[in-house]
């Protein structure tokens, strides 16, 4: 965390550094692989390893990583049967990913010295147009024309049309901006608040007890907060599954 | 006549008294349900930040491409927000984030009949020309 108080900024923790010891510091090229990137692959490789490893014994009486492994699909299973029925299982495999994914990566940010790659709009973005393109592809396929119907409330007359349909329009398309913003401006807060709290614990001295006891309830609710958003993304695709499926 | 029947004794009405305050007392915040309440609010924050957002930037470019400088600005950022509170309206009252005013919440399997029917060859293949 900051040391000394002064110096370090609380947005310093967001910043992307090439981890190609060729580069100058600040200095990033295309391809290459940065602290994203390994945060990236160090969740995957958790994510694989939790679940790989949990369920290795496959025991009818479950351990306790085969409990948590089998706790983690029921609770995404059960979310999809709720919200999109039967038909939703098949796109169990892509959910699932999801919240793994975002969770692991949110809790991933939690340890000090570590980066939260769902703290960048482009990471958040680019998984919000992942499901917002499936989303609408799988519409299209399924229901053809009459997929644009969607814009179109039923029962309004058709004088109303021209200014309800581009509404209808924007809402449809702000879909993949809300879903990136709400875990993007979540993490990016949080961590950025945590930071400035820490920051004073320093300055302060002995009531530096004050922002260390702030500190402390902050990170129990950064966490719900990473649970929470990860459900939350999880959730939203799970609903444009749904109405992709079922129109109106 | 009317002296004959007492009012009802103040122990019992204390009784009753303290026996609704123990009711009220022992309604408590279920955990699970908070976590539910606080996933709603945060759903609903950003819905109108950005229909606004998609509204302005259709707006934007209309006029750039078009060369009518404030007037699809204008326009749009109203109906940008229209949607924002359209949306907004629509997670609150349950309907969900989706588009279209959908009557019934609850999937139907009626349309689980029809499903193998997109696995189908010529389907395919024509949406691959498509």
């Amino acid at each position: 965390m900051a040391e000394g108080g002064g110096g370090h900024s609380p947005l310093e923790q967001f910043e992307i550094n090439s981890l190609f010891p060729a580069r100058e510091h600040g200095e990033i090229g295309m391809l290459d692989f940065t602290n994203s990137s390994l945060m990236m692959v160090a969740t995957l490789v958790l994510v694989s390893a939790f679940l790989i490893l949990g369920m290795r014994r496959g025991a009818l009486v479950p351990g306790r990583m085969q409990s948590l492994a089998e706790i983690s699909y029921e609770f995404i299973a059960g979310l999809i049967s709720d919200t999109v029925g039967s038909e939703g299982r098949r796109y169990f495999p892509i959910v699932f990913t999801l919240f793994m994914f975002i969770l692991f990566g949110n809790l991933l940010g939690m340890l000090p010295y570590s980066f939260t790659f769902t703290s960048h709009i482009i990471v958040t973005f680019a998984m919000a147009m992942l499901v917002f393109t499936g989303v609408t592809i799988l519409a299209i396929v399924k229901h053809r024309m009459k997929f644009f119907s969607f814009f179109v409330p039923p029962g309004t007359p058709v004088a109303m049309w021209p200014l309800l349909v581009p509404i209808e329009v924007i809402s449809y398309f702000s879909r993949p901006i809300s879903l990136s913003v709400r875990l993007f401006a979540n993490m990016l807060a949080g961590h950025t608040l945590l930071k400035v709290f820490a920051g004073f614990i320093g300055v302060m001295g002995v009531f530096g007890i004050l922002p260390f006891s702030m500190v402390v309830a902050l990170v129990a609710l950064e966490t719900l907060i990473a649970f929470l958003q990860a459900y939350v993304f999880t959730i939203l695709t799970c609903l444009y599954i749904n109405d992709a499926l079922h129109l109106h | 006549m009317q002296d004959d029947s007492p009012p009802p004794s103040l122990e019992k009405l204390n009784e009753g008294l303290r026996a609704a305050k123990a009711k009220r007392r022992s309604v408590k915040a279920d955990p699970g349900e908070r976590g539910k309440g606080m996933a709603f609010a945060m759903r609903i924050g950003v819905e109108i930040v950005a229909a606004l957002i998609v509204g302005v930037g259709i707006g934007l470019l209309l006029d750039h491409w078009l060369g009518t400088k404030p007037w699809f600005l204008l326009l749009f950022f109203v109906l940008g927000a229209a949607a924002g509170f359209l949306n907004v309206f629509r997670v609150v009252s349950g309907l969900g984030g989706q588009v279209g005013y959908r009557k019934e919440s609850a999937p139907t399997e009626s349309d689980s009949g029809r499903e193998p029917a997109d696995g189908q060859a010529p389907a395919k293949g024509q949406d691959k020309d498509g």
